[in-house]
């Protein structure tokens, strides 16, 4: 499964917002919570992060230096 | 896992100790393991712990009456922090959390006084990582007064790739945002901007930097 956005259990309050805005069917309500889905083309948008008011879901960057491709 | 002399003689603190001096700091040195998220100070609260981090990663931070964090470092192996409340004697000034599961190694307020005082050449070292300290947060007020947003994305992004061997961890948009003083959504715009420009590039959950001498310019860092 490829990297997905994260969801603190503890934080969220299953309010369906990230749900309502996720465009690639990422998040679902499955009974009283959301859950991740492995969506191919989730492509980190972010919004579900954005719009949480719980602060329980994160979609977190790596961030790394292009290496130099060096001598052909 | 026991406190290891090796990881000890890597610390600012005790470099350049002799190896009995290492031993007797090692006998007074505890280890304490946190989970992600784990609070390990709280701001506002007498703390007589120093934390030095073995692994993982562990951001200093205060947060406003609104809520709004604000992140002043962000702590990696073989740094320490909590030491200014310890040396002080007084309360928290920041809180501090893991960011990802965490290994410390932590000496008591009352067992460094005594090592120091047993080891009194041993406050070179403290003096050197207090005034680190105090460099640091100038620059983070000069950041926070002078550079436009863009330009402070562009600087913390250098800083983290370079700074990050061993245990960087990935970041969210909004602790981008808490690192340099912003709202989240000015670091998203800033990201955009970036890659606009092409000094970075966006791969879905991963940031480039695809022109570093470019961002060091935008950042204002001469190289």
């Amino acid at each position: 499964m490829k990297d997905m956005p994260s969801i603190d259990r503890e934080k969220c309050q299953a309010c369906g917002l990230c749900v309502s805005i996720c465009n690639c069917g990422a998040l679902v309500m499955s009974g009283n919570n959301v859950k991740v889905m492995d969506a191919s083309n989730c492509g980190w948008c972010t919004l579900c992060e954005l719009v949480c008011p719980y602060g329980a879901i994160s979609c977190p960057f790596e961030i790394v230096v292009e290496r130099d491709p060096g001598p052909e | 896992m026991a406190v290891e002399l090796e990881f000890l003689k890597s610390i600012p603190y005790f470099a350049g100790l002799e190896p009995s001096v290492l031993e007797s700091v090692r006998r007074r040195v505890f280890e304490k393991k946190a989970d992600k998220g784990e609070i390990l100070s709280f701001e506002g609260e007498k703390s007589d712990v120093l934390y030095f981090v073995v692994s993982g990663v562990v951001k200093v931070f205060k947060t406003s009456a609104d809520g709004k964090e604000q992140i002043f470092r962000i702590i990696r192996p073989g740094e320490s922090f909590n030491d200014v409340p310890v040396l002080s004697g007084g309360v928290n000034l920041v809180s501090a959390a893991a960011m990802v599961p965490v290994t410390l190694n932590a000496v008591k307020k009352q067992d460094l006084e005594n090592i120091l005082r047993e080891h009194p050449g041993m406050a070179l070292n403290i003096i050197q990582v207090l005034s680190r300290r105090v460099q640091e947060l100038v620059s983070l007020v000069e950041d926070l007064s002078f550079r436009h947003v863009t330009s402070r994305v562009a600087k913390m992004l250098l800083e983290y790739t370079e700074a990050g061997a061993g245990g960087t961890p990935r970041l969210t948009q909004q602790e981008m945002a808490s690192m340099i003083g912003t709202a989240r959504e000015m670091v998203g715009r800033s990201l955009k901007s970036l890659e606009e420009e092409g000094t970075i590039r966006m791969e879905r959950n991963r940031i480039v930097i695809a022109d570093q001498k470019a961002l060091r310019e935008m950042a204002g860092v001469t190289p």
